[in-house]
C-alpha cells in the first residue's frame, strides 16, 4: 500500500444533497435518487453535464425489490450515457460510496463525480427485516433462522460483559442521536427521550430493546465530488477528502472477538495515515461514527480511535460526545435520529460532516472550532469497515 | 507522466455446464490461488486491494460481498464489491492503481448459473417492476429480439449472417479447452432452429456456464518486482447508456454505452491510427449473435453497416486480417454471468502472451475486449491490451 | 442547508397499500447451493456426532467451521481433525422475535460458543467456534455468570441426526 505518492490534484467535496429519511416514501427508488442528486447539484452550482462519471451505492437488491439494482438506480442517479458503476460493501456502503469516489478523481480519469446513495426498504413485504433472512450462510446459519439483531444482541453483549458498560450507558446514546435529530429537516424519529424511555422499550433480543435500533427508512442521499480544479471554480469553501479507508473481515463473526472491531481500526488506520493524522481523538474535531445501534457508535467510536477501548461509554457518560462537547459525534442524529436507508445512511453522515466543515449545518452545528472530521459506515456480517477523512 | 496499469496473473476455474463438486468460495480460492501463482504473488502480503464481482440476486445471498474476502485472500484487507460486470471491477482496479493509492491490484468474478434453479424468473427482477416485469413477455430475452431486429433492419444485415456468427464462434471454440459448447455448427444448423426469440434461434444465444476468474493487475514498477511476464492494460473504458427502468430511452439496434466506453479506452490508450487497424485480434460481446456484429460496429473494427459484409468475407475468422472471438466468444464458452468480461479478458491476455494454445492467433501484439452485461442494461465495458 | 422541507413525501401504511398504482410482485428466486467438500465432510462429522476442524498445513490454525483454505496463507486446508465439543460461551442473547418480526411464543437462548481447540491464545481476538442455541434459561442467559461458562454440546440422538447444524440440538452447561 503506498500513499498518495501520484496524486497532483487534491479531491474535494463541493455539494451534497438529502431527500427526507421515512419509513415509506412516495417516490419510487429512481425518483429519490434523483432529488437527492439534483439537490447535491444545485449545491454545486453545476448541472448533469458538467457530471463526468457516477458512483452509485445501494444495498440489498432485495429491499428495492430489483435485481441489478445499480442499472435500474442509473437514470435517476444521473448515468445517462457517462461511465457508471455501483458498489457494494453491505451497510459499510454509504462512505465507500465517495471513498470509491475518490479515486475516479484522483486517478485523473474524472473530474466531478456523481455520489449517489439509495435505499428503499418499504417495498419489502411482509416485512423488510425478513430480507435479512438471505445475508447467512445458507447452510452452517440459516438453519438455527437466525434474525439479524442476533448479531447485534450478541454483539452488544460482548461488549457490555468486557467493557463493563450497563444498559442504561449505552442508552445515552440513543438519547443524544434522537435529540440531535430534531434539528434535522430530514429525520425520521427525533425524539425528545430519556434512558427509561430506552430501557422500557420492547425487548427484541435482549440486551437489544426497540428505541436501541434505528428504524426501517427510505431514502437517498448524494454529494458532487471534484477535483481540486473544479473545486476552485464553483466555490469558496471546497471540503478535502484527506484520507479513505476500508476493510473487509471473515465471513466467520463466530470465530472473532466482538468486543472490538478490528476490521474498523485497520480501515481508519489506513485513513489516519493517508491523512496524516497521528493522534486522532486530538486532530478530529467532529465525527459521524455509524450508529444502527446505539452500542454500535460507542465500539465505531474506540475502533476509530477517538477513544480507548472499552472508555467510550464512559466519556459519553460525561457529555463528553455532546454538540456541546470535547468531540461532538453524530450531530445530525445519526441513523438513530434521522434514519437508516442502509446505503444513504452513510452518505448522509458524510453530507453533515460536508456542512459542518462549511459552518451550514445551521442549528446542529457543533459548538467547537471544526477543521478535521471522520466517518464510518458499517456492513455484512461484522465484516466492513468504511472511514472517511474530511478536512476544510 | 501516469502510471502505466499492467496485468501480470490470470487465473481460472471451470468453464462448464455445472460445477457440483464446489462450493462457489471453492471456485473462487481456486482461481485466485492459481492467479496469484502466476503472477508470482502472496496475496497476504503483495496485493493492497482486493475487487470483487457479484450480483446478490445471481449468487442467492443478500448480501453478497460478505463471502467475498476469504477465498480470495483478501479477509482483513481493503476488499470491496462491484456489482457489476468483471471489467468494470478491472476499471476501478486501474483507477486504484493511477491514483496511487494501490500498486497491485486482485479482481475476481463469477458465475455459478447452474445453481440457480429459477434462473429466467430472476432475470425477469432485473426489470422495471412497474412498467415493464408486469407485461407478458414470455421471455427475458425478448429486448435483445428488439435490438436484433432494430439492427436487421438499420444494417441490412440477414438472419444467415447472425447464423454465421454463430456457426464461426462454435466452431472456433472446438479448439478451445474452455468452450463447452463449441460444435462443428453450420449456417444452416442455427436457421433451422427453432426460434427462441424472433429473429433468434436457440443457437443465436448462449448458454451458461459456471466459472471464476481472477486478474492480477500491477503498476509498472511493481509488476517488475513479480514477473518478466506483463500484459499491459492500455486502456479501459465503461458507460451506461440509460438505466433498466428507462428501456424505451435506449437507442434501439445501436449500443451506444459500447461506442461511449470504446471512446474512453481509445482515448486513454493513445491510440494513432484507426481502430480497425490497431488490433491483432478482438474478444467482443456474443452472448446474442447479432451482438457481435453490433460491438464491432461501435467499437469502429467496421464502418457502419458494414460488419456483416467483411463477415461474409471471412474477414473476422480464425486466419483472416482480424480474427474476432478466436476463443469462441460466449456462445461456445457460454455467459458466465458478471464473469463473463473476465472470461473474455482472459482469452486476450493469453493470446497476447502466446499462451492460447490451439486457437493462438500468430503474432499477436494488440487486442480490444469488448463486453455488455446483458439484458436488461445498456451498460458496456472495453479494454484495450498490448504485449509486453 | 437553508432548506427547511427536503423532498420526499411521506406515506402512511395504509395509505401505501391502498395507491392506485401499487405494483405487486413475488421473487421467484429459487437456489440449489453444492456444499462443497469441505462442509459435507463437516455434515458428515455432524450426522457421526462429531465436530470436525479442518488444519492449515502451513501455520497450523485448526478452523472450526471449516474452510476449503487458510485465510492468512491463502493455501488449501488438508488434516481434519475431530475438536473437543466443548467450550466457553463467548456472548449469549435471549430473542422474542422471530425472523418475520414477530413475537415468539418461547423465547430463544442464542450464543457464540468458543470451542476447546487448541492453537488459540485463550484470551486471544480469533478462536474456533460456532453460532448455536444454548440450552440455558432466559434468566440464567441473561445474568453475568453465563459470560465465559463452560458447555458442551448436546446432541441429538443418533437416529434423528440428518447431517445438518441442527444435529446439535444447543449447548448445555457442564455442571
Amino acid at each position: 500500500m503506498v500513499t498518495n505518492l501520484f496524486v497532483k490534484d487534491r479531491v474535494a467535496i463541493v455539494g451534497a444533497g438529502i431527500t427526507t429519511f421515512m419509513r415509506r416514501a412516495l417516490e419510487t427508488p429512481r425518483e429519490l435518487a434523483w432529488e437527492a442528486a439534483r439537490m447535491a447539484l444545485d449545491q454545486a452550482g453545476l448541472t448533469l453535464k458538467d457530471v463526468d462519471c457516477v458512483v452509485i451505492g445501494s444495498a440489498p437488491d432485495t429491499f428495492d425489490g430489483v435485481h441489478l439494482k445499480g442499472e435500474y438506480l442509473a437514470d435517476g442517479s444521473g448515468a445517462i450515457r457517462k461511465p457508471m458503476t455501483r458498489v457494494y460493501v453491505g451497510g459499510g456502503t454509504g462512505v465507500f460510496v465517495p471513498v470509491s469516489a475518490w479515486w475516479h478523481v484522483a486517478s485523473g480519469l474524472c473530474k466531478t463525480v456523481l455520489a449517489v446513495g439509495e435505499e428503499k426498504m418499504s417495498p419489502a413485504h411482509p416485512h423488510p427485516q425478513y430480507v435479512f433472512r438471505y445475508i447467512w450462510d445458507p447452510i452452517i446459519h440459516r438453519p438455527l433462522e437466525p434474525n439479524l439483531i442476533w448479531i447485534f444482541a450478541m454483539e452488544m453483549r460482548r461488549y457490555m460483559a468486557k467493557c463493563g458498560a450497563k444498559k442504561e450507558d449505552i442508552a445515552l446514546v440513543s438519547v443524544k442521536n434522537k435529540r440531535n435529530a430534531l434539528d434535522n429537516p430530514a429525520a425520521q424519529v427525533a425524539a425528545n427521550i430519556t434512558v427509561d424511555d430506552v430501557l422500557k422499550s420492547e425487548v427484541l433480543v435482549w440486551p437489544v430493546q426497540e428505541l436501541d435500533v434505528s428504524p426501517v427508512t427510505d431514502g437517498a442521499a448524494a454529494l458532487v465530488i471534484t477535483s481540486e480544479n473544479v473545486a476552485r471554480q464553483v466555490t469558496d469553501s471546497p471540503v478535502w477528502i484527506e484520507g479513505v479507508g476500508f476493510t473487509l473481515d471473515n465471513q466467520h463473526w463466530e470465530n472473532r472477538e466482538l468486543a472490538f472491531p478490528r476490521y474498523l481500526n485497520y480501515a481508519a488506520r489506513m485513513a489516519y495515515r493517508m491523512a496524516g493524522i497521528e493522534r486522532p481523538w486530538k486532530e478530529i474535531d467532529v465525527a459521524e461514527p455509524y450508529d444502527p445501534f446505539d452500542y454500535k457508535e460507542l465500539h465505531h467510536i474506540e475502533g476509530l480511535m477517538l477513544a480507548r477501548p472499552c472508555e467510550a461509554w464512559k466519556l459519553l457518560k460525561e457529555g463528553y460526545f455532546n454538540r456541546d462537547g470535547e468531540l461532538p459525534t453524530s450531530p445530525s442524529g445519526g441513523l438513530l435520529g434521522v434514519g437508516n436507508p442502509i446505503a444513504a445512511a452513510g452518505v448522509m453522515k458524510v453530507a453533515e460532516l460536508f456542512w459542518q466543515l462549511r459552518y451550514e449545518a445551521g442549528k446542529r452545528q457543533v459548538k467547537r472550532p471544526v477543521h478535521r472530521a471522520v466517518a464510518n459506515a458499517w456492513g455484512d456480517l461484522m465484516q466492513a469497515g468504511t472511514v472517511i477523512v474530511l478536512g476544510n | 507522466m501516469p502510471r502505466r496499469v499492467g496485468i501480470i496473473g490470470v487465473g481460472w476455474y471451470g468453464f462448464r455446464p455445472s460445477t457440483p463438486e464446489v462450493h462457489f468460495q471453492g471456485m473462487m480460492f481456486e482461481s485466485s490461488h492459481r492467479a496469484y501463482a502466476d503472477a508470482n504473488v502472496d496475496p497476504r502480503k503483495d496485493v493492497d486491494v482486493f475487487v470483487d464481482c457479484q450480483e446478490d440476486l445471481w449468487e442467492g445471498i443478500a448480501i453478497t460481498d460478505e463471502f467475498a474476502p476469504e477465498p480470495i485472500g483478501g479477509a482483513l484487507r481493503p476488499t470491496f464489491t462491484v456489482s457489476g460486470d468483471g471489467l468494470l471491477g478491472v476499471a476501478h482496479a486501474y483507477m486504484l492503481i493511477r491514483s496511487g493509492l494501490a500498486d497491485v491490484v486482485a479482481v475476481e468474478a463469477h458465475g455459478k448459473p447452474s445453481e440457480i434453479r429459477t434462473l429466467q424468473d430472476v432475470y425477469y427482477m432485473a426489470f422495471d417492476p412497474l412498467h415493464v416485469r408486469p407485461l407478458p413477455t414470455g421471455n427475458p430475452f425478448f429486448l435483445a429480439g428488439l435490438d436484433a431486429q432494430a439492427y436487421m433492419q438499420r444494417t441490412g444485415a440477414s438472419r444467415e449472417h447472425l447464423a454465421l456468427v454463430s456457426a464461426k464462434n462454435r466452431t472456433n471454440g472446438l479448439k478451445n479447452e474452455r468452450a463447452p459448447y463449441s460444435a462443428r455448427l453450420t449456417v444452416d444448423d442455427v436457421l433451422s432452429a427453432p426460434y427462441a426469440v424472433y429473429p433468434l434461434t436457440r443457437y443465436d444465444i448462449a448458454d451458461f456456464s459456471d466459472a471464476s476468474v481472477t486478474v492480477v493487475l500491477a503498476s509498472e514498477e511493481a509488476a517488475k518486482r513479480f514477473t518478466d511476464k506483463v500484459v499491459w492494460l492500455d486502456g479501459i473504458g465503461f458507460s451506461t447508456e440509460t438505466g433498466s427502468g428507462a428501456v424505451e430511452w435506449h437507442a434501439w439496434g445501436r449500443m451506444l454505452s459500447m461506442r461511449d466506453a470504446a471512446l474512453m479506452a481509445y482515448k486513454l490508450a493513445g491510440l494513432a491510427g484507426s481502430p480497425s487497424e490497431s488490433f491483432d485480434l478482438a474478444e467482443v460481446e456474443d452472448r446474442f449473435s447479432f451482438m457481435e456484429l453490433l460491438s464491432l460496429e461501435e467499437l469502429m473494427l467496421a464502418k457502419e453497416g458494414e460488419a456483416h459484409r467483411l463477415l461474409e468475407q471471412g474477414h473476422f475468422n480464425l486466419g483472416g486480417p482480424l480474427p474476432v472471438n478466436p476463443s469462441g466468444g460466449s456462445l461456445a464458452m457460454g455467459v458466465q454471468l458478471e464473469a463473463t468480461g473476465l472470461a473474455r479478458l482472459l482469452e486476450a491476455v493469453l493470446q497476447l502472451r502466446g499462451e492460447a494454445g490451439p486457437h493462438q492467433v500468430k503474432g499477436a501484439r494488440k487486442a480490444v475486449v469488448a463486453t455488455w452485461r446483458g439484458v436488461p442494461t445498456y451498460t458496456s465495458a472495453v479494454a484495450v491490451l498490448s504485449a509486453g | 442547508m437553508s432548506v427547511t422541507k427536503l423532498p420526499g413525501t411521506k406515506l402512511s401504511s395504509k395509505e401505501m397499500y391502498s395507491l392506485p398504482g401499487l405494483v405487486e410482485s413475488v421473487p421467484q428466486a429459487k437456489y440449489d447451493f453444492s456444499a462443497g467438500p469441505t462442509i459435507s465432510r463437516f455434515l458428515q462429522g455432524l450426522k457421526e456426532g462429531k465436530i470436525l476442524g479442518r488444519k492449515c498445513p502451513r501455520c497450523g490454525r485448526v478452523y472450526v467451521p471449516p474452510r476449503d483454505y487458510c485465510e492468512y496463507c491463502h493455501v488449501a486446508l488438508t488434516d481434519w481433525v475431530e475438536v473437543p465439543d466443548t467450550g466457553t460461551v463467548h456472548t449469549a442473547v435471549v430473542s422474542y422475535i422471530s425472523v418475520k418480526r414477530e413475537r415468539l411464543e418461547k423465547p430463544e437462548v442464542i450464543g457464540v460458543i468458543r470451542l476447546d481447540v487448541p492453537g488459540y491464545p485463550p484470551n486471544g481476538y480469533e478462536f474456533a467456534g460456532l453460532f448455536h442455541r444454548l440450552c440455558v434459561s432466559p434468566e440464567e442467559a441473561m445474568s453475568d455468570k453465563v459470560i465465559g461458562m463452560k458447555v458442551r454440546a448436546r446432541w441429538k440422538p443418533k437416529e434423528q441426526r440428518t447431517g445438518s447444524i441442527l444435529d446439535i440440538e444447543c449447548f448445555e452447561p457442564v455442571r
